[in-house]
């Protein structure tokens, strides 16, 4: 993957698949590191699981038997001199179960890629799961970027998010923000 | 969030074109976007195919969805194309640019781009 817009999609794709209803998608820039935050509520994993995480011979899924997510996240991570941190609460344990995933990128690595395009990486999400109130943040030294499902949910009533016309007013406004925090 | 304004606007056009669709999905794309669909190029082949559908004006009859990895991995992108008649089309190794002519020559024109479908590249 050649952007990192991608592998927020994906990392944020584990948050949908283990059920959560509510997924907040953070990304902070300070300049000489960026953060990536993805908080879900979803299922959760037991300990046993996360311990196997980083072994890319460990999946839950059936159709293969590898898991490259996390591996790819914490691979690129620590190449630019960042890291990834999980923690998790598997819905046996307790109600406020869920999953956060945490990688910082060292911005100024020669490793690091470009961001990409993180408003596809928003709409996609969108698009495949309308029903799930997806927070959106991403803030740098000029402001912030923000979108809230619930929100917009509050205005549109029945109609899906995923219907063209609100992803397109989704991409225009997230745009338009952008442009407000100096990323074109 | 800035303008909400502008989204009850849309919601207002919109309410009545909504409320008539019942036959939705009566064609389904399904792309995959699991870690081995996105890293091989899904994400700008689903946008193509939302935009696309859009475009053509067919929204109320196709729907386009997302799944995760259907195990063909070496493939991705891989889209399948279920239609109510005919049987299940498997594309794979998929473009935004393959996608516009899919929708071009099958949704829209009901006839299968064989070249892009996995029984032809096993050949």
């Amino acid at each position: 993957m050649d952007e990192l817009s991608l592998y927020v999609l994906d990392i944020t794709m584990n948050s949908v698949r283990a059920g959560a209803t509510e997924i907040t998608v953070e990304l902070r820039e300070d300049g000489k590191w960026l953060d990536f935050t993805v908080s879900d509520n979803g299922c959760g994993m037991t300990r046993e699981q996360l311990a196997k995480l980083e072994n890319p011979f460990f999946t839950t899924r059936k159709t293969r038997k590898v898991g490259l997510g996390i591996p790819f996240l914490k691979m690129l991570a620590e190449m630019t001199g960042g890291y990834v941190k999980i923690t998790s609460v598997h819905e046996s344990e307790s109600s406020d179960h869920g999953t956060v995933t945490m990688a910082r990128f060292g911005c100024d690595h020669i490793d690091f890629i470009p961001l990409g395009d993180m408003v596809e990486t928003v709409k996609a999400l969108i698009q495949g799961s309308p029903e799930i109130n997806f927070v959106y943040r991403h803030s740098n030294d000029k402001g912030e970027v923000y979108l809230s499902c619930a929100e917009m949910k509050a205005v549109l009533g029945d109609i899906p998010l995923n219907e063209p016309e609100i992803l397109s007013w989704i991409g225009e406004n997230l745009r338009e923000q952008y442009k407000g925090i100096g990323i074109v | 969030m800035k303008s909400l304004e502008e989204l009850m606007a849309i919601k207002a056009k919109m309410q009545d074109k909504v409320a008539l669709r019942t036959s939705s999905g009566e064609t389904r794309i399904v792309v995959g976007m699991a870690t081995c669909g996105i890293a091989a190029g899904a994400r700008p082949v689903l946008s193509a195919f939302v935009e696309g559908v859009n475009e053509a004006g067919l929204s109320d009859s196709v729907m386009v969805t997302q799944t995760g990895c259907i195990g063909i991995c070496q493939y991705e992108p891989v889209v399948e194309v279920y239609t109510k008649d005919a049987e299940k089309v498997t594309y794979v190794k998929m473009t935004a640019e393959r996608a516009k002519e899919v929708i071009e020559k099958h949704i829209k024109g009901g006839k299968v781009v064989t070249e892009y479908t996995i029984g032809a590249l096993k050949k």
